[in-house]
């Protein structure tokens, strides 16, 4: 217990001396960081500008409000291409996650020295570059299109599919398996029924979990040209038509609510 | 031997179907064909563009094999400082201002008004795509790290407030409780009380958001917003692979390390 004495009467402290310094030096340097970060911030802003701002949204707030409505028209179709992209990549994604998360947990691998490792490093490489820079990639590959934000979506939803999936392979109930096992079953036989069964409920979660996330990047994948939604609010940007891009915000706005719903209410169903 | 029983010997075994029910199950598979056909045309692949681009896809490939830090490492450099900086400032002022957010968003320890108000700033700001948030601050506060920065600082504000004030909703009463019978004021009763309890989580998602919030300031850069992003698309706009590769890979390696210190961090203080 820390207790400090002043004047003869001892007084209750939660930390001791030692303690306190300690803390009190770490936030002097933390502090001290910080103001350095800030420093580089400031000097890489425009402050003339800053001061601006609240002038500047009102007039783009001005010139935005009423959202071009009539413009509705022209979206069904890229939120139907935004849609699919979600869609069918999650389900590309969930279909070349499989096999990698079977093999990346401990309790299935073939081969825990050589194949474990190699379904790993898929699994990192796919999680740590955004879906973004994937399209950014594969537009320069394959040309701008759908096609590009399909399987940019994909290759990112891979890693996070076959990570959570992995997991629960490697928590499922070893008796289950034990049980197919002893009746002869052949691997595959064991995969069908002992294993399967157990993770489908975790399965159908991931997917309806990655399929709302899917939503939400597929809406701005336009914007490096990947098709959707974002091709018309980069177009709508770049010649400045604030009405269209209010609209097109709401529209994407709605859309991700409606998808979280949807998200909720299966995963509801499931669990 | 019941009737049940008697019916059923003698018949082969079937695997139960996932959904029981056999109209909803139809229903299902009936409309995901039907969707999977109509989505699959509605998409048109430019098969000779791809086929064309696969050489380039081949030389992106080598690219990675041999990349090039060094024609523009000073570029590189100064980026990932950058997105360095933007990622920490946010993430510090992200967590100071969604500290008092969730604390409002907490059901048990907040008023009704107060509850909602908050809620609601988490709602918002959850439901916002980082890049449509960069995108209007950009046209806002003009292009360089200070729209990264609020971009970043607004979405961490979303995601620390709700799972703290989760965290709070969950916590023991019982100490709080403690607390409050010795007479010790509000601000004395979180900070005796709740904060050392909520504290080592709020330590580990903080590292956590910290992680997140670099990888998403290598994004913010394709719309202006500052940071390693600019440098990436303008290599990828320059057809330079090799140093598109290498900035892939340092930003790789961050978050690896970042990663695996958050790991070690979290194991800690928890």
């Amino acid at each position: 217990m820390a207790i400090s004495t002043l004047d003869g009467q001892k007084i209750w402290q939660r930390r001791d001396r030692d303690v306190q310094l300690k803390i009190w030096a770490m936030w002097l340097v933390g502090t001290a960081i910080f103001m350095w970060c800030w420093q580089q911030i400031s000097e890489a802003t425009t402050w003339a500008f800053f001061w601006d701002a609240p002038r500047i949204a009102a007039d783009i707030g001005g010139r935005a409000m009423p959202p071009r409505w009539s413009y509705m028209d022209k979206l069904w179709s890229p939120l139907w291409d935004t849609l699919n992209i979600a869609t069918l990549g999650t389900v590309m994604a969930l279909m070349m996650a499989v096999p990698v998360a079977f093999m990346a947990a401990r309790n299935t691998t073939p081969s825990a020295l050589f194949v474990r490792p190699i379904a790993l490093l898929i699994i990192v490489s796919s999680r740590s570059i955004n879906s973004l820079i994937w399209a950014l990639l594969l537009v320069k590959i394959l040309g701008p299109g759908v096609f590009a934000g399909l399987i940019a979506i994909s290759i990112r939803s891979i890693g996070f599919c076959a990570k959570l999936l992995y997991e629960a392979i490697e928590e499922i109930d070893e008796s289950q398996v034990e049980a197919i096992t002893a009746t002869g079953a052949s691997r595959w036989q064991v995969m069908a029924y002992g294993i399967v069964p157990q993770i489908m409920p975790a399965f159908a979660g991931i997917a309806v979990f990655r399929w709302d996330i899917n939503l939400r990047e597929s809406t701005v994948l336009g914007l490096v040209g990947a098709g959707g939604i974002g091709l018309q609010l980069q177009g709508s940007l770049n010649t400045l038509a604030w009405p269209q891009v209010s609209l097109i915000l709401l529209v994407i706005l709605l859309a991700v609510v409606v998808s979280e719903w949807v998200s909720a209410k299966v995963r509801g169903a499931i669990i | 031997m019941s009737a049940a029983l008697d019916a059923r010997l003698g018949q082969p075994w079937k695997k139960p179907p996932l959904i029981s029910s056999p109209a909803l199950r139809w229903t299902l598979l009936v409309g995901s064909v039907i969707y999977l056909i109509l989505a699959m045309n509605s998409i048109d692949v430019n098969w000779s563009r791809v086929y064309r681009g696969l050489d380039r896809g081949w030389q992106f490939v080598v690219a990675f094999a041999n990349p090039d830090f060094t024609s523009r490492a000073a570029e590189i450099k100064d980026g990932m400082i950058e997105s360095a900086v933007m990622a920490l400032t946010s993430t510090v002022v992200g967590i100071a201002i969604s500290i008092p957010i969730g604390l409002g968003a907490a059901r048990n320890i907040s008023i009704l008004p107060v509850y909602l108000v908050c809620r609601s700033i988490v709602a918002v700001s959850r439901a916002l795509n980082e890049i449509v948030v960069a995108i209007l601050l950009v046209a806002i506060f003009g292009f360089g790290p200070l729209a990264g920065f609020l971009t970043l600082s607004f979405a961490t504000i979303g995601f620390l407030s709700k799972l703290l004030a989760e965290e709070i909703e969950d916590m023991d009463k019982v100490q709080a409780e403690a607390v409050r019978a010795t007479g010790a004021s509000w601000l004395q009763r979180y900070v005796f009380g709740i904060h050392p309890q909520v504290v080592p989580r709020l330590i580990g998602l903080s590292i956590y958001r910290l992680d997140i919030n670099f990888r998403e300031s290598a994004v913010l850069g394709i719309v202006g917003a500052g940071g390693i992003g600019a440098t990436l698309n303008t290599a990828f706009d320059r057809y330079e692979f090799d140093t598109a590769a290498a900035i892939l890979l340092v930003i790789i390696a961050v978050v690896m390390v970042l990663e695996y210190l958050s790991g070690i961090i979290r194991a800690r203080v928890q």
